[in-house]
């Protein structure tokens, strides 16, 4: 596992994961289709995104499908980071 | 074949006694929604048929059968006696959309009680504030939640009975009791508790914009117009496949996710899930859905995840659509016509009406944009807000008003009479939103007439985020408003001064975010904060959301001069 999603996937075990709920929370376990991330929640999770690692994520990019897995978020993060710098 | 009656014949002959008379009720003899919606439909021969097909995120299934229903909601009651819990008592469902939440709901009605359904995404503050009011004597849970009652417990003397329905003995501390529907020796008669017509059933909460939600108390007679408003709006057959989104912790969820379908024996499927689009199509296409009730937020996100994932599936199952929770903008209605090939029919309701009271009824032509015209059988207008008389002239803004007296109105809010009375004005109930009326009697769908928050088609109350928001540590004072959101139509945006010592930052409005998603919920959860130096008060010194609410709507404030002064 690198950085991003190790940083992604602490956050959202903290954050997100109830005391009670015994799942495990791999790399690919559904996040908003499961309901352990719901689409209002999706903005805080955003922002965190954006205030780590210092990137902007329009909203037609912020989609539920987009946000479903930590893999997918990792992705989401990369193009981005790309983004910001100029390659895309 | 007959062509079946149009509204204006309905509207012209209406009488509630029609729903009476198909659930062969009888003024003054019992009525318990339990048993119409379970033993009757069974006695109509209907046992066999499937009642509930259920579907988690992994794709597990499970299938109900009327029988199954009625004997599985007979267990619950009994076990629910077996506690000591007493008709009358308030006993909480506080669970994911899973069996236990459909068929305890019946199950506690059964035995007299009144169901208090509250969405498991609520975090402990609300959940609290809740059970505290209702002086709720059990609730019903899941492991998964049971942290958040632990954390309360202390402070709800009442709470006597904590069930967990997917928990082990082993594991469950004082109080706390495990109980497995499926597993429980089965109950084949019940005695059913005789509810009358004016007993209480049901008690949701819902916000309004001064003080913590208020109890709306809702009796067995809404059946009627549960049943008959899900018959004709929903356009409900005997083959029908529904599907309802709504989590029976809101309103929509328990009138037309429980008691519309059920006490029409229709089959229904629930999926215990969060929003995937694919996900969505997929679960259509596999139960072959015919109606489908949803909401304007659903759909808008259905639309922003593009046309191409509906395409992948085949969805010509779809018979009817329909909407609810906020207005549905033309631009929905026209993208379901063109993916779909035919319309979303927005409906207009609340809490505390209990049913569909404004709709774009079957067969009438849609305005795509509108609400329709009433149900037949109930008045509604639009209000002059300086004399609370009808408007009478299209195109004039008002407050949308119904004459009181249809069957599921509630008969008022839990332990707040003063705050039910508050809501009538010249013999009108006042729904508490703004419309016009066009010149062929359909409504048009303004905006709310006071600061309540209508974000996702939930109402969400400003005070009881402001007062989660003192309660985070760096919080001065704070203010919450509605701001306009494409996806949500509103969403929470906090206005807030910060105590001597803090300084605004990107991570200390996270924090913030994130202290109210799990002490509230993620509704409430501000998503936006914007740290200030003061906030607009009066001269007694109470904040004025209106001044901030009109900034974020780039509306005029216009006259303050008498707020001011307060």
């Amino acid at each position: 596992m690198d950085e991003i999603s190790k940083v992604v996937r602490d956050y959202i075990i903290r954050e997100y994961a109830q005391e009670g709920d015994d799942r495990e929370i791999t790399e690919t376990t559904p996040l908003i289709s499961s309901g352990l991330v719901d689409s209002f929640s999706m903005v805080s999770l955003l922002r965190f995104l954006e205030k780590t690692y210092e990137i902007h994520i329009p909203d037609a990019a912020a989609t539920p499908e987009a946000f479903d897995t930590v893999e997918r978020i990792v992705a989401l993060v990369r193009r981005f980071q790309k983004a910001e710098v100029g390659f895309v | 074949m007959r062509a079946p009656p149009s509204y204006e014949e309905l509207t012209a002959n209406f009488d509630w006694n029609v729903a009476e008379r198909e659930l062969g009720y009888r003024p003054k003899d019992p009525v318990n929604i339990a048993w119409m919606c379970s033993d009757r439909i069974c006695q109509l021969g209907l046992s066999n048929k499937l009642a509930l097909l259920w579907e988690d995120y992994q794709g597990n299934e499970k299938r109900f059968t009327y029988d199954d229903i009625r004997i599985l909601s007979n267990t619950i009651a009994q076990f629910l006696c077996g506690q000591g819990i007493q008709p009358g008592e308030r006993v909480c469902l506080f669970l994911d959309r899973v069996p236990e939440l459909y068929i305890g709901f019946l199950g506690i009605l059964k035995m007299g009680a009144v169901a208090q359904p509250l969405f498991s995404a609520f975090g402990d503050e609300s959940l609290r504030v809740r059970l505290a009011d209702a002086g709720t004597s059990a609730i019903l849970t899941q492991k998964k939640h049971l942290y958040k009652v632990r954390k309360i417990r202390d402070r709800l003397p009442h709470l006597q009975h904590i069930i967990v329905v997917d928990a082990d003995a082993t594991s469950l501390q004082e109080r706390e009791i495990a109980f497995a529907m499926e597993l429980a020796p089965r109950v084949e008669h019940f005695f059913v508790y005789p509810t009358t017509a004016e007993s209480p059933s049901v008690l949701h909460y819902t916000s309004g914009t001064t003080g913590q939600p208020k109890g709306a108390q809702h009796v067995h007679y809404s059946i009627i117009a549960q049943y008959l408003t899900a018959k004709w709006v929903l356009d409900l057959q005997a083959e029908d496949i529904y599907w309802c989104n709504a989590d029976p912790g809101w309103v929509t969820g328990t009138s037309y996710g429980i008691i519309g379908p059920w006490s029409n024996g229709i089959t229904q499927v629930v999926l215990d899930s969060g929003f995937n689009a694919g996900r969505w199509y997929e679960f259509i296409k596999k139960y072959g859905v015919t109606v489908w009730y949803s909401a304007p937020t659903a759909i808008r996100l259905l639309m922003k995840e593009g046309a191409e994932i509906a395409q992948k599936h085949d969805l010509s199952s779809l018979r009817h659509l329909a909407s609810v929770g906020e207005p549905l903008n033309p631009e929905a209605v026209l993208w379901s016509q063109e993916l779909f090939g035919k319309p979303f029919h927005d409906t207009f309701w609340q809490t505390e009406t209990g049913c569909i009271v404004i709709t774009n009824f079957p067969g009438m032509p849609i305005k795509p944009g509108s609400m329709g015209k009433p149900f037949p059988g109930i008045t509604a207008t639009v209000l002059d807000p300086k004399d609370f008389e009808p408007v009478n002239r299209a195109g004039v803004a008002g407050l949308i008003a119904l004459r009181p007296g249809w069957p599921s109105q509630i008969r008022g809010y839990w332990n707040n009479q003063a705050g039910y009375e508050a809501k009538f004005k010249n013999g009108w109930y006042l729904c508490g939103d703004r419309a016009s009326l066009d010149a062929d009697g359909y409504f048009w769908f303004m905006g709310r007439d006071d600061d309540v928050i209508n974000t996702g088609g939930h109402l969400v109350g400003p005070f009881e985020i402001e007062s989660a928001l003192l309660g985070c540590r760096a919080v001065a004072e704070s203010a919450a408003v509605a701001k306009p959101d494409p996806v949500n139509m509103e969403v929470v945006k906090a206005y807030v001064t910060l105590k001597g010592g803090f300084q605004p930052s990107d991570d200390l409005e996270l924090e913030i975010m994130n202290n109210i998603r799990k002490r509230l919920s993620p509704l409430a959860m501000p998503q936006e904060i914007e740290f200030v130096s003061s906030l607009p008060k009066t001269r007694s010194g109470k904040i004025v959301r209106r001044i901030l609410r009109c900034k974020e709507f780039n509306e005029p404030v216009g006259d303050l001069s008498t707020i001011m002064e307060d």
